[in-house]
């Protein structure tokens, strides 16, 4: 990239437009969509419930389960359907992420389960799925202390930019960095960081990461009250 | 230091959220302490109650506790008693001690309770590990033929049952329906014909998605003597 404007004419600290709902799926305890642009996340949960088999259980807390999937549809290539290598890691720092908020300790032995499906993909898929798993829980009733966004943000010829779509992350020197942070703590839960940046862009990023995520807190604040408020 | 309360009552609140400020307040149901404020566990609504504070949460599993009427349905049978389902994490346990006649250990206990059967029953005993305990010793506990069954959410049973029992016996007058509301959410409805019973049905399902809003009663009311 060689000027100055990204390539969809957005400044470098605005996001796309974001979009929320919760109450999607009637079947699930708890369930939201979120969007972000072109990419869609829906999240369902399900619990607390008996965990089996019994092994897996904890007598101490309840555990939070998560699972991440793409639908095959979701990106411009059919994405074979099933659980792969990538979507192993994300349903894991998926949970990573969500579990400093929530407090299953009244749940001894019990799971709650999350499956977060992904129906479009433009980026930034991981990020909108724990924003949408975060909402879902809260709808669901799950005690939890926090709520958590997430956004990625992102490093392109040495200048650092929220919310990469993939044509901005397939630049050449570009590095994503997924980040997810609590509502009130501000205490970071998700960095991963594929690529390679400096001390000051780190930090410059982690800055601007944060900003979003409270821009991003006020609209899931915002879904799950209006929710009530519509009917 | 000054104490201040952050919320109004009544508001909906988010989890998270600060309900107050300084050592004045306590917290109650569905909300936690941290360090000098007190914040929400529960997408919910806060009600300030004096010094309490309370969330009481829109969603959410049923939690046991011990003497409240519940509903269970059958799902297992071992040995020494039944498996019940009672919508909340843990399933419960009626022993064969616990029911209202003799039973032998040796009978066969589908003639007493076979699976699908749908039981009222009382809680005795819930353990710290969350194993609970239910009995049909009592009064006005028994398997429960017939009618139509409906699936609430339990945070919203003490609104249906309204203020001493305001709610569900206008709504038992007005219809001459046989109700029966479970702590666990949920509702038995068993009246004269189908179209009463799908009356109840619609106004207790009305209850459960607008108990937030204020007015409930009157326009419960309403809808009764509208189809009359």
């Amino acid at each position: 990239m060689t000027s100055e404007k990204r390539l969809d004419g957005r400044k470098a600290d605005e996001m796309r437009e974001i979009e929320a709902k919760v109450g999607i799926i009637k079947r699930a305890d708890g369930s939201a969509y979120f969007r972000i642009g072109d990419t869609i996340a829906i999240a369902a949960v399900y619990g607390p419930r008996e965990l089996f088999p019994r092994f897996l259980q904890n007598p101490e807390t309840g555990i939070l389960r998560c699972n991440y999937d793409m639908t095959t549809f979701s990106v411009t290539e059919r994405k074979r359907p099933g659980p792969n290598r990538r979507g192993v890691e994300i349903s894991l720092v998926t949970e990573k992420s969500l579990l400093p908020a929530v407090d299953l300790s009244q749940f001894p032995n019990a799971v709650v389960d999350v499956f977060v499906e992904i129906i479009q993909a433009n980026s930034g898929t991981r990020c909108a799925g724990i924003s949408a798993a975060s909402l879902a829980l809260a709808h669901a009733g799950v005690p939890m202390k926090d709520m958590v966004a997430a956004i990625s943000v992102g490093k392109i010829n040495g200048k650092v930019y929220v919310d990469l779509t993939k044509d901005e992350e397939d630049e050449e020197d570009a590095t994503d960095i997924p980040v997810a942070f609590t509502a009130r703590g501000k205490k970071l839960t998700l960095l991963q960081l594929d690529g390679n940046v400096s001390k000051k862009e780190l930090q410059e990023a982690l800055k601007l990461g944060k900003a979003s995520c409270e821009k991003i807190n006020k609209i899931q604040y915002k879904a799950l009250k209006d929710y009530y408020k519509n009917e | 230091m000054t104490s201040e309360i952050l919320i109004k009552d009544k508001e909906i609140v988010v989890p998270g959220q600060e309900l107050a400020r300084g050592m004045d307040y306590l917290p109650t149901q569905g909300a936690f302490r941290e360090g000098e404020l007190i914040l929400s566990h529960y997408l919910g609504i806060a009600s300030v109650n004096g010094r309490f504070l309370k969330v009481i949460p829109l969603n959410g599993r049923y939690i046991p506790k011990v003497d409240d009427t519940i509903i269970g349905k059958v799902i297992d049978i071992g040995f020494y008693g039944w498996m019940l389902d009672i919508r909340c994490a843990y399933r419960a346990v009626l022993s064969l001690r616990e029911t209202s006649s003799f039973i032998e250990k040796s009978e066969d206990l589908t003639k007493y309770y076979d699976h699908g059967d749908l039981i009222v029953a009382k809680i005795s005993k819930v353990t710290k590990q969350n194993a609970v305990d239910v009995t049909t010793k009592g009064p006005g506990l028994k398997k429960l033929i017939g009618g139509k069954i409906l699936e609430v959410t339990p945070s919203k049973v003490p609104r249906m049952i309204g203020k001493q029992g305001s709610m569900i016996s206008m709504i038992k007058e007005a219809t001459g329906c046989n109700v029966i509301i479970g702590q666990n959410g949920r509702v038995w409805i068993k009246g004269e014909s189908s179209d009463k019973e799908n009356l109840v049905s619609d106004i207790i399902l009305k209850i459960d998605q607008e108990s937030h809003i204020d007015g409930l009663t009157d326009k419960i009311k309403k809808m009764l003597e509208s189809k009359k």
